[in-house]
């Protein structure tokens, strides 16, 4: 078997990367993908906790992550979308009327 | 009782008019008003005319009357009711003031008729008559010093009643501080009374004292109790140290000068120790001590009187000078005596402050007595009834200030009480009476009219006119009282000293005498003579002279002219310290450095809080990605070493 701590910081490592891009990143579309990152490498890990104490509610929430996951990106394409519209830009650093 | 004395209705009346007046009277015509003024107070004075008859026809045993109403404080043994209390002492009083407070109100109708603010006049006008009737007929102390300090309030208001004279609200703002200080002295002695007696009640303090053993009555410090109402009176009274605030108190309208100033309220620090006479009577230190204030007072203001120009200021300390007659009648334990001065200096004082209101009203406003000048023919019955004042303030023989005032000085030497000394500046002080009075006459009515001397006048003769009839009815009225009401007090058949005997005692006597009561009486006629024929000399014959006098006089007579700078004196000594502590100390020290420095400072921490919170909310959307991931990691690293724990 593989052991539990290698899924478990693989899905750290996917967590880390996703944090990161979503801190650094400046492009809307991929501070996005950065967000999916995150809840992926969540899933990995409720996964990896699921088999190996062959419990069921790890998997069944995953379900639960991808169902938030996909209404997430639905509205949050919808606000991109929007912010293109009006902003002519998706730099976030640019989208900042609220600024001081 | 037949309909019921309802004695109430004598002070309540007055009440009723200024609450009437206070709150209606802005938007009713001046008819109304003054309607309204006159009704209530001569209602008063009609129910008290009619209490005095129902009060003279009693036998012995129904007087006093006294009247219970409404239970007032109740702490404990402590008791004091709202009672009024009539007996032949506060009966006087009470009739003076009700009869000279209406007349007054007949002549202010007229003398007011083209002032602003009518109706706050008349109704403050009312409330003085009400604080005043309260105080006089009041059945206990703590009732008396409401009347006492409602009185304070209402000279106050009447002072200041030209308010947007700066000089005005100062005065009157001068005379209630002043009449303040005294205050505290009468409030410590009432607490002493309370303390050793356990009421304020007239009647079951007076008993009370009246049963004290002699052993129980060395523990009450009665010397001290005379003492501290003395300084009452002082300030109420206006003799010295606290009379400073009378003389400022002409800025206020002249009938108020006349009613208030003169007649009525200064007189209640006089009926305050005739009232008192048990205590006094126990307390022989504090007698003397009244005795020597009134003398000095009464020489201290008869001095400055005669180098004042202003005619009201003549007046003013003409007043405080026969105050201090009164006072030194009590002081020799001649109370009715002094009661009987106060109730004659009521109808010549009032008499001489509305004459002289009518000599104002006449030259177009002018106060300053070296441009008037030859009124005698121009203003008849201002100058007529004046002269009945001025007869009876001097002294004259057959008028009314004749005999009250002999009679003061003849018990100021007669009494065991009483000294040679007393008698000796009493007569001094009558001699400058009655020059300086005669002075103020002979500038005013004699003479060239020197009218358009005035600084203000430009050269021009202001239109003199005599005062409506409104206003020369009250003069006529208060003309004849001056010169009858002295008759009530015929030496050695004294109807005034019966009617008062019932209340006072008659005081010791001295044993023997050297002088007889004649020789005195013809002393003081002497006096009043030669002040009258030095007055006709210097202010008829040569009117060179009093410059040339004043000139040789140098020094003296600039500080007397100067009222000898007690004015200033104060000012130096109490009331710049008070206002350059609270400058420096309270404002700017405490106020601005601290307490308004705290409060800043908590805004400005608030504000540097703020600051620093501001910067989360940048409007910049990685910033906000940045707290949002921290926050998480916090969150991750709590439950971390939560687990580990």
């Amino acid at each position: 078997m593989v052991p539990l701590s290698y899924y478990l910081v693989l899905g750290a490592v996917l967590f880390s990367c996703g944090v990161v891009g979503f801190l650094f990143k400046r492009n809307l579309i991929a501070i996005f993908l950065s967000i999916e990152l995150m809840l992926n490498g969540v899933n990995l890990s409720f996964v990896a906790f699921a088999a190996h104490w062959h419990r069921l509610s790890g998997q069944v929430f995953v379900f639960f992550v991808m169902v938030v996951a996909a209404a997430e990106a639905a509205v949050g394409l919808a606000i991109i979308i929007a912010v293109y519209r009006t902003r002519e830009t998706l730099n976030v650093d640019k989208v900042n009327l609220l600024k001081l | 009782m037949i309909l019921g004395y309802h004695l109430w209705l004598i002070p309540l009346l007055p009440l009723a008019g200024a609450a009437l007046n206070g709150f209606f009277g802005r938007r009713s015509s001046k008819r109304a008003v003054a309607a309204v003024g006159l009704a209530f107070v001569g209602a008063s004075c009609l129910w008290a005319w009619r209490v005095a008859w129902l009060f003279w026809h009693l036998p012995p045993n129904q007087v006093p009357l006294v009247g219970n109403y409404v239970t007032w404080i109740q702490a404990g043994n402590f008791v004091v009711d709202y009672s009024l209390y009539v007996d032949q002492l506060s009966l006087v009083m009470m009739l003076v003031v009700s009869t000279v407070g209406f007349i007054i109100h007949i002549y202010s109708v007229g003398y007011m008729a083209e002032e602003g603010g009518y109706y706050r006049y008349f109704s403050f006008l009312n409330l003085f008559m009400f604080f005043m009737l309260t105080l006089v007929m009041a059945e206990s102390y703590l009732l008396m010093f409401i009347g006492w300090e409602g009185v304070g309030l209402a000279s106050y208001l009447l002072i200041g009643f030209f308010f947007r004279r700066d000089a005005a609200a100062a005065a009157g703002m001068k005379a209630f501080l002043v009449n303040r200080i005294g205050d505290f002295g009468f409030l410590i002695a009432l607490f002493l009374l309370i303390k050793y007696f356990g009421t304020l009640s007239f009647q079951e303090l007076f008993s009370a004292i009246g049963e004290l053993k002699p052993e129980a009555a060395t523990v009450v410090p009665f010397t001290a109790i005379g003492l501290l109402l003395l300084m009452g009176a002082c300030g109420k009274s206006a003799q010295l140290p606290l009379y400073v605030w009378l003389p400022d108190a002409m800025e206020g309208p002249t009938p108020v000068s006349a009613l208030i100033h003169a007649a009525t309220m200064v007189t209640a620090g006089v009926y305050m120790v005739a009232r008192s006479h048990l205590i006094f009577d126990r307390a022989p230190d504090a007698l003397l001590a009244v005795a020597v204030v009134g003398c000095l007072t009464a020489l201290f203001a008869a001095t400055i009187g005669m180098a004042q120009n202003d005619i009201k200021r003549v007046l003013a300390y003409s007043t405080i000078s026969q105050l201090g007659y009164m006072f030194m009648a009590c002081g020799v334990a001649a109370y009715s005596a002094g009661i009987f001065h106060l109730m004659t200096h009521a109808f010549f004082k009032g008499l001489l402050f509305l004459a002289a209101g009518s000599v104002i009203h006449a030259v177009g406003g002018n106060q300053d007595m070296r441009y008037m000048g030859g009124l005698r023919t121009r203003i008849p019955w201002t100058f007529w009834t004046m002269t009945a004042a001025t007869l009876a303030i001097a002294g004259v023989p057959l008028f009314s200030g004749f005999f009250s005032k002999d009679e003061i000085l003849w018990k100021a030497y007669s009494n065991a009480a009483g000294s040679w000394v007393l008698w000796a500046l009493g007569l001094l002080t009558a001699f400058l009476t009655a020059f300086y009075m005669f002075r103020l006459w002979f500038l005013t009515f004699f003479g060239e009219f020197r009218g358009a001397q005035a600084p203000d006048a430009h050269g021009h003769e202001p239109h003199i006119h005599e005062s409506p009839k409104i206003m020369l009815v009250p003069l006529v009225i208060l003309a004849v009282l001056s010169v009858v009401g002295g008759y009530l007090g015929w030496p050695g058949h004294s109807l005034f000293d019966k009617f008062l005997s019932e209340v006072f005692p008659a005081a010791a006597e001295a044993g023997e005498h050297a002088f007889s009561e004649s020789l005195l009486m013809t002393l003081s006629v002497v006096a009043a003579a030669l002040g009258i024929f030095l007055a006709w000399l210097l202010y008829h014959r040569r009117r060179d002279l009093p410059e040339k006098i004043a000139a040789r006089l140098g020094g003296i007579y600039t500080a007397v002219a100067n009222k000898y700078y007690v004015d200033e004196g104060y000012h130096a000594a109490f009331v710049q310290p008070v206002v350059e502590g609270a400058r420096r100390i309270l404002w700017r020290a405490i106020d601005q450095k601290a307490i308004d420095a705290t409060a800043e400072d908590g805004a400005r921490s608030a504000g540097l809080v703020s600051d620093a919170l501001r910067r989360m909310q940048s409007g910049n959307l990685r910033s906000y990605a940045g707290w949002v991931a921290a926050g998480a990691a916090l969150v991750g690293l709590y439950m971390i070493w939560l687990g580990v724990r």
